[in-house]
């Protein structure tokens, strides 16, 4: 069942006025992605811009209870407070980890594989703003391609992104998710229905930064937008090893129409230094991956 | 029950004992026959606990600090490279004010690879703000591990204790096992002060600044430096803590008495050896033979190392002329680290002040002879004793290859 903006729950668990920079998307997607989650949660949050946002001691900007953690530490502290919940005899309390793109593919992922390989049961959300952000830009396993960051300063960032919800899938977990902050109810749908299932599930979420992507702080969701509509970000689940697209993604999938790549590129400054011929591979890439997607879409039509 | 056992056994029976609600634990030499037999306990279902087999020493310790957090009694074990990996986590454990205990069989560390006994690894993690206890045998072991629980739950300061790799953790000893109604009676269910529940959020560990700042009431809180002191303040009170620990054990289970140091023969000594370990039991010996050539030597074991109980050991070594420091361990760039320590106590606590020299020794588990124990100390124990360099090594052969200097 898909939620619409009216049946998302009214109480809200984030404070407003909290420290996160203005048009952080973080800031739509830990709001409504905290509504999915419901108060009856523990938080385990490592360094990160969210540790920003929820605010400095002795002043929080959660209504949860959230355990602030070292870099490496998330999923293990996930699989801590379970180990706790069991054995003092609360086990309907969800637990689910909130960490930076950092923090889930460079530093968490050795502590994250684990806690999938023993099946630990809690959610872990990965929101990617593309770099680290809170330290000041710098590039991580999923900074894109060309993107200017302040260690990859003049030409940009060498080296392709990590695909991180494929090596969460190639785990064999449940429930593999892509969303965005851009579509918030994508989002919410995606947590209740990783809560359904047992194990390590997993949610990645796009999170358009302004001051890291170089876009004005109104744009935000529309840099979100962009990146679904170009077909450069995707919005889909894996569920039980099933792959489908979801919201506006699989939108495309019927429209069959993708906006240019270059409206995204050209839309930050992070990408300023792009030539012309590496934004048309990237282009060409996206277009044959679509067009695959096509393809398999009406076979499998074809098939029924 | 007297039992013959390891002393990684006895330390197992003492985490049975104290009903450990989460263990997680990874595999490193020499610990591992004590998580193995802890999972051992729990998959037969003598022991009820949850066991975490994680995939690193970091995540075993982060483990423990969040369920900790969420209220259950926690503990790890470890050796050598595991708690260098662990370092990162052992300082977040002690700042969050978490009662974790944490076994340690004390190992050499790397590099090069060495998997033998000395003290680098735990001395290396003394400054984290952990307490550290020294046992010298297997029952101290298992009631160090008991009375750790006890502590570090009425401080809320976490309790490492550290125990000779191979020479207690792998060999068989006899030592009494208590009931459990009796270890209940002494160590009753963890109570939390405070723990991670939906019902009463909080958000722990956050961004503190260095200043301190009001909350939304206007209520001043604490700024970084202040929530530091107050585990200074809190570590120097664990010293008394300990005693009332230490005095309900021995109510309890009859045996027990001085939980800081256990000094032998030093009364009317001349001349005091201090160590950490089992060392201090093979220094018992040549003490021994030592008097009985007209010497009045002694040897000071100190089980406390840190919170560092000054001026209990300044007091136990008052009217000596020499401390001789034997230590399986080293800052290196200077000289021991217990060696330093006591020094220190010494210049701020006494009146007359003895000699202090120090060997460093059995690194890496070279052979540590009694004969060579007796040999230095001898050499020592005279009023020059103290003379030349203050830092010696023994057991050294510097003829081999590329050594000579």
């Amino acid at each position: 069942m898909k939620t619409t903006i009216l049946d998302l729950p009214e109480e809200e668990l984030v404070e407003p006025g909290n420290r996160a920079c203005a048009g952080c998307a973080l800031g739509i997607a830990y709001r409504v992605g905290l509504k999915a989650l419901g108060r009856n949660t523990l938080l385990v949050v490592p360094p990160s811009c969210l540790t920003v946002l929820q605010g400095l001691f002795p002043i929080a900007a959660t209504k949860l209870p959230s355990l602030n953690v070292t870099f490496a530490s998330t999923a293990a502290a996930a699989t801590g407070l379970l180990a706790a919940l069991k054995a003092t005899g609360r086990t309907d309390v969800n637990v689910a980890a909130w960490a930076g793109d950092g923090g889930t593919s460079d530093i968490g992922l050795q502590a994250l594989s684990a806690a999938c390989e023993r099946g630990d049961n809690f959610l872990f959300i990965c929101y990617d703003n593309e770099g680290y952000m809170n330290t000041g830009v710098q590039r991580s396993g999923t900074t894109p391609q060309w993107a200017i960051t302040a260690n990859t300063p003049l030409k940009g960032k060498m080296q392709p992104n990590k695909n991180v919800p494929a090596i969460m899938a190639a785990h064999g977990i449940d429930y593999v998710a892509a969303t965005s902050a851009a579509y918030p109810l994508d989002l919410y749908d995606k947590i209740k229905k990783a809560l359904t299932y047992g194990g390590v599930k997993y949610i990645h979420i796009h999170i358009p930064c302004p001051p890291g992507w170089g876009f004005e702080p109104r744009y935000a969701v529309k840099v979100g937008k962009l990146a679904v509509e170009t077909g450069l970000y995707e919005l889909y689940e894996i569920e039980k090893s099933q792959l489908r697209h979801t919201g506006a993604s699989l939108k495309l999938m019927e429209k069959r129409r993708l906006l240019p790549v270059e409206n995204y590129l050209r839309a930050q400054s992070r990408f300023k230094t792009i030539s012309d011929a590496e934004m048309e591979k990237i282009q060409d890439q996206i277009t044959r991956k679509w067009e695959g997607y096509f393809k398999s879409s009406e076979e499998a039509q074809g098939g029924e | 029950m007297q039992i013959i056992e390891t002393g990684n056994t006895a330390a197992a029976l003492g985490v049975k004992l104290a009903r450990a609600q989460v263990i997680a634990a990874y595999p490193i030499t020499p610990q591992t026959p004590l998580t193995e037999k802890l999972s051992e306990f729990i998959e037969s279902g003598e022991m009820k606990a949850e066991y975490i087999p994680v995939e690193s020493e970091h995540s075993a310790l982060a483990i423990c600090i969040a369920a900790a957090s969420a209220g259950a009694r926690s503990f790890t074990a470890t050796s050598s490279n595991g708690l260098l990996y662990m370092h990162e986590q052992i300082q977040w454990a002690a700042g969050a004010r978490l009662p974790l205990v944490m076994c340690v069989a004390n190992r050499g560390v790397g590099a090069p690879w060495n998997i033998w006994n000395d003290h680098q690894d735990s001395i290396s993690q003394r400054d984290t703000g952990w307490i550290q206890i020294y046992a010298n045998d297997h029952q101290q072991i298992i009631d160090s591990v008991l009375k750790a629980f006890c502590l570090a739950e009425e401080v809320m300061i976490p309790v490492m204790v550290c125990y000779d790799g191979y020479i207690l953790s792998h060999t068989h000893m006899p030592f009494d096992v208590p009931d459990s109604e009796t270890a209940d009676a002494f160590l009753p269910p963890y109570q939390p002060p405070y723990a991670l529940d939906p019902a009463d959020p909080a958000n722990l560990n956050t961004v503190t600044m260095p200043e301190c700042r009001p909350d939304v009431r206007g209520d001043i809180a604490p700024g970084y430096m202040e929530i530091r002191h107050l585990l200074q303040h809190d570590l120097i009170e664990a010293i008394p803590a300990l005693m009332r620990v230490e005095e309900r054990f021995r109510a309890v289970f009859g045996r027990g008495g001085n939980p800081y140091i256990e000094p032998y023969r030093c009364d009317d000594a001349d001349y005091i050896a201090v160590s950490l370990g089992s060392l201090s039991y093979q220094l018992h010996g040549v003490v021994d033979a030592l008097r009985a050539e007209g010497v009045r030597a002694g040897v000071l074991s100190v089980h406390l190392y840190r919170p560092f109980p000054d001026k209990i050991i300044v007091e136990a070594l008052d009217g000596c002329s020499g401390v001789i420091v034997f230590e399986k361990a080293l800052s290196y760039g200077y000289q021991g680290p217990l060696c330093s320590d006591i020094k220190s106590a010494l210049y701020r606590h006494a009146q007359g002040r003895p000699f202090v020299t120090n060997y460093i020794l059995g690194l890496g588990g070279r052979e540590i002879t009694t004969q060579d124990l007796y040999e230095a100390l001898k050499a020592s124990c005279s009023p020059d004793g103290g003379a030349g360099e203050e830092t010696r090594w023994i057991g050294l052969k510097l003829h081999t290859r590329g050594m000579q200097t």
